[in-house]
Order: structure tokens, then sequence, then C-alpha cells
């Protein structure tokens, strides 16, 4: 009986294994916070791209933290594109990986970034602590959720924008240091990606306060209702710019290139824009901005490459072994 | 309750002390039972059904879960064939010859048991990955390994590797190699041998080690999600639907499936009791001859 289940289970697997569509194939390997984004996108790209006169795509999606993503890529993941979290994660790609040339980001508009975020705080009904700014976040006492900077993008925006506010505010490196320091004494856990913090904080009710992508926050605004949850705007966050890029390598082999081409550009179309502002997103387009203002609170945002001299510079002091956050987080 | 004195008066106390100390084990065994294993079972049934039973069938007749389902059933469906005839060939090996190096067999064969599974994992990666050992020659050949089914059967052969040797080695080595050696003298040749005597003898336990297998298949995780690639509808496996779905605040279905992967291992957990209660009889007959 056994023996006959297990050839049964072989058989109805072997008979239905494999890719099932004979239409072409792209797959878009992203980070954590754009599933929703993505699946809508990839439908009305789907549609646009047939309505071109173009063979039927069908496009995959693979989530997960930023670094993680970008080290499957690396490793052989055959990904057509890459949207991920932040320039950093993409540079891998040509660094270790020689998979996209030393310029991808000059191919795009807006260094290839379609739309953009920042790094909100996400607190609990009536903002019980009374959290209003980054410094509320370094008190004794308070729990804030954050995921790994090592794995996860949102996370090192999170401790750039912090470090920016302490930097501006108290003046110089040293008081940052000691300002980040202390807010990670402040971190009782952290995940490997921006959902899994979202969910630590949300579903499980660990902490007092997530440092949370501003779209993330919507999002678990909108899942959760507005009754167990609130948006606090700090007064200076990051730009954060998660861009994207064909991965070369990949769609040279696979001949899909053109596709995977047009499948970017359409992130940059009215649709596209329209799109991404419905799932969160800052549209880079400013008239699309303008219909979704009362959206976006005003921040002041300071950019990557503005304060910090690009990620090619903020990776290497701050994230990887031996940086910033490996002195402060092995402090305490 | 050490000393050895042992009065009337002292040894009832003993006897009642017993009574009461029996009462609270079992009562901690259940107690544990319900709350560690029993509540949780529950809400993941409760939570599938919240919204009724539509909602609960639409999340299984989806076709990433059944593209999940697919994958994980052709995983169990290729992994435990292999290791059910690795498992004999090794506990053959084991019980049957004396060799130099058995004893790094048998430790060797235990080593899945052992290695945390996402260092499985990882090993594959650094082995087939385009980074890894053979990276540049799969690619060269076009060869897809991790990221794709193959990595994640393999990565699933690993973490089963022990189930059914495990469960062959002492059954194969209690019984000895008697009954073969007469078989030998008849005139019976070796793979006669092997499936008129060895394999009747072996038979429930072989089933058991199969059946422990296939659970372990089917649940595998970690290693898995280290090889897969988290591609929707191509990659993923029961479990890491289960994951994703959750994480895309998706309750009600990641529940679901969680739910449908609950129904299978309690249908394997039935032919387990069953193979269990097999070898049992079968081990009560022997003592009476």
């Amino acid at each position: 009986m056994s023996i006959r289940f297990f050839a049964l289970a072989a058989l109805a697997g072997a008979l239905v294994a494999g890719p099932a569509s004979a239409a072409q194939t792209l797959l878009n390997v992203s980070y954590d916070p754009t599933r929703e984004l993505y699946v809508e996108f990839n439908q009305a790209f789907a549609r646009h791209w047939q309505a071109q006169g173009n063979e039927a795509v069908a496009i995959q999606q693979s989530h997960g933290g930023s670094g993680k993503q970008a080290r499957s890529v690396i490793d052989g993941l055959r990904a057509d594109v890459v949207t991920l979290a932040l320039a950093g994660d993409i540079d891998e790609l040509h660094r270790i990986g020689k998979l996209i040339p030393e310029n991808w980001q000059e191919r795009l508009p807006d260094a290839s970034t379609p739309y953009t975020s920042s790094i909100v705080f996400l607190v609990r009904k009536g903002n019980p602590k009374g959290i209003e700014d980054w410094d509320d976040l370094i008190e004794p006492g308070v729990e804030v959720i954050t995921p790994n900077p090592k794995t996860s993008g949102g996370a090192r925006w999170n401790l750039l924008a912090a470090w920016a506010y302490a930097e501006k505010k108290y003046g110089g490196e040293a008081q940052a240091r000691d300002f980040v320091e202390k807010l990670y004494r402040n971190v009782p856990v952290l995940d490997t990606g921006a959902r899994g913090s979202t969910i630590t904080f949300v579903n499980n009710k660990i902490g007092d306060v997530l440092l949370a992508w501003e779209n993330e926050a919507f999002l678990a605004l909108k899942e959760e209702g507005g009754d167990a949850l609130e948006i606090v705007a700090p007064s200076l966050s990051i730009l954060a710019e998660p861009p994207v890029t064909v991965v070369d390598a990949n769609v040279d082999r696979k001949g899909t290139r053109k596709v995977a081409e047009a499948y970017l550009e359409y992130l940059y179309s009215d649709e596209g824009q329209r799109l991404a502002a419905k799932h969160f997103y800052r549209p880079r387009n400013p008239e699309i901005a303008k219909e979704f203002s009362e959206q976006f609170s005003d921040i002041e945002l300071v950019t990557i490459d503005g304060y910090f001299n690009g990620w090619k510079e903020a990776q290497p002091r701050f994230f990887n072994d031996g940086g910033i956050f490996d002195q402060i987080y092995q402090a305490h | 309750m050490s000393s050895a004195t042992l009065t009337a008066s002292a040894s009832n106390a003993a006897r009642r002390g017993n009574a009461w100390g029996r009462r609270l084990l079992i009562g901690g065994a259940w107690l544990v039972f319900v709350l560690f294993l029993l509540l949780p079972l529950l809400i993941v049934v409760s939570q599938a059904l919240q919204k009724g039973f539509a909602p609960f069938f639409a999340a299984i007749v989806e076709p990433d879960a059944l593209a999940a389902l697919r994958l994980t059933l052709l995983a169990v469906g290729i992994s435990v064939p292999l290791n059910l005839v690795f498992g004999v060939a090794a506990a053959w090996c084991v019980s049957k010859y004396e060799f130099r190096g058995k004893s790094i067999l048998v430790t060797l064969i235990d080593l899945p048991f052992s290695v945390s599974p996402v260092i499985a994992g990882l090993v594959y990666v650094l082995l087939f990955g385009a980074q890894g050992f053979f990276g540049p020659w799969l690619r060269e050949h076009d060869i897809q390994i991790i990221f794709a089914v193959p990595g994640i059967v393999l990565a699933t052969l690993f973490v089963t590797v022990p189930f059914v040797a495990r469960e062959l080695i002492p059954l194969m080595q209690e019984q000895g190699t008697t009954e073969e050696e007469a078989a030998r003298l008849l005139g019976a040749n070796g793979w006669q041998m092997f499936w008129h005597i060895t394999l009747p003898n072996i038979k429930w336990g072989l089933i058991y080690g199969v059946v422990l297998c296939t659970a372990r298949a089917m649940g595998e995780f970690g290693a898995v999600s280290v090889v897969s690639g988290h591609i929707r509808g191509y990659t993923n496996t029961l479990p890491l639907h289960v994951e994703i779905l959750h994480n895309e605040y998706n309750h009600i279905a990641a529940f679901s499936v969680a739910s449908l992967l609950l129904l299978m291992a309690l249908f394997i957990l039935l032919l387990k009791q069953w193979s269990e209660s097999r070898i049992n009889r079968l081990k009560a007959s022997a003592g009476e001859e």
C-alpha cells in the first residue's frame, strides 16, 4: 500500500512538474516590501506588452531581504531583472558576480530608481510611549524593531537615517556613533528582512516602534486596519532609493533582453508610476506625485549621494565586516 | 527515599508517593501535550477555517499552492525511493559484512541528523552555485541545479538520508546472517536470497523507515529554503509557500496550506502507527517460537 502510494506520488509529481507555460518568462528578483506592487504591476505590464503585439509574457517573482536576494542572484538565481532595496546590493552583482556592467545605474532615468520611499516610524495606536522623533528611540525602556543591516536593505536605510539625524543635530561623527549605538541597544530582535520585522512588530506584537519603509508602514496600516497602529513621521529622514536593473548576463543567455528592458521602462510610464504610488511608493514623475501629494507627508530628506557620498562609500564604511555597524553592535 | 529501611509504613508511604508521582507525571505529560502540541494544531485549523470552508479551499486550489504541492510531492517522490535503495544497501553492508571503516560509515550516515539543515543548503550553494566549485562548468553546459528543482530534491535527499538506514541497521544486525547462509547453502543466488529471505524479514522496519523519511521530506524547510530562490509557482515547496503567504498578511491562506500539510502529516502518522504495530506483532510472534 505504502509502496503504491509513493509510486503514485512520484508519478503525479513527474507528470506535472516543470514550468507549465511555453510563453516567455521573466524572473524579477526583488526585496521584501514590493510583493504587492509587483503582483499588480506584472499584470499591467503583461497586458501592455501583449497589446503592443508581442508574444505573451509570464513574470515570476521572488522576494526576500535585499542583500540575501542579491547573494542568490550572484550564486546563480537566474533573474532577468533585479529590483532591490539599494544600489549597494546591485553593485555586488557587478563586483562579485560580473553579471552587469559597472555603469548599470546610468542606463535608466533618475539613477535607475523609478520610485522612492523614506523611513518612518510605525507605533501602536495612541502612541503610548509618546514617540515623536529619533531622540525618543534611544530612551531606556523603548523597544525598537528594525531588521539586520547585513541582510536587509531597509535596515541599512534605517541606520543611515538615524545617523544623519544625530550627526546633524549633535554635530559630529562621535556623537552620531554614540546615538546609533544607544539605538541598537534598544533592539530586541534583528530579523533578516523588512517584512520579517513588520510581522514581528504587527503580528507578534513585540516592540514599541518599528523603523519601516514608508510604503511598508502604509501597507501594514492598510492590512491591519487603522485601529491598531499609527505612523509617525520624524523631523528628518533619508530618501530611500530602491533601484532596478536588467541582469545582462542572464537576459543575454535567455534571450529576454528586449522584454526585460521594456519591463523596467514601463515602471516609468504613467501607469507604472500610478501603481507605485498606489502601493505607497513616492513616484518620480512630478505630475503623478502631485496627484498623490496628500498621501505623503513632507519630511526633510537627506540623500545617499548628497550626504553619504553614495553607496560605494557608505557600504564599506558602515556595513561591511568590521564597519561601523559591527563595531557598535559588538559593543553591546 | 534512599534509606533502605523497609518497614511496612515506609513502603506504604512510598507506594502512596508513587501514586502521587505517577499522577503528577501523567498529568504533566498531558499538560505539555495539550499546551504545546494539540493547541497549536487546533489553532492552525481554526485559523484556516476562520471564514468558513470556501476561502480554505480557494487557498489550496490556487495555482501557486498547487504548484507548491506538486513540487513537494515531486521532492518526496524522488528522494524517498532513492533513500530506500540507499538505506537498504547501507544497512546490508553494515550488518552482513565486516570491513575497514565500517564505524566511520555508520557515523557518516548519521551526519544529516547533526548538521543543521541550513548548512546542508549552503554546502550545495557552495558546490553548485554560480560562484561555487562546479559553477562555471554547470553554467557552460546550461545546467541549473540550485534555485531550481534539482537543488530542492538534493537538499531534501540530504536531510532524509539517515531515516531508512537507521531503522534497518539494528533490525538486520539483530537478525544476523544465519538465514541468508542457509539459503546460500540450499543454492539460492544473491537476488533470490535478498528477495525471499532478507526482504520479508525487514519488510515492516523498511516501511517504518520509509514513512519517517516521507514525513521529514514533506516538511523540510531550512535546507530547501536556502537553495530554493523562492520563485512563486516554481521553486516553492509547501512549507515555503506557507511562510510566503504568512509574510503577505494572507493568514487564512497560510493556515489553510498549513492545514493541508498537517493532514498529509497525520496520514503519514497513521501509516507509521500501522507499520509499527506490525513490527511489534512480528517481534511478539518471534518471541513465542
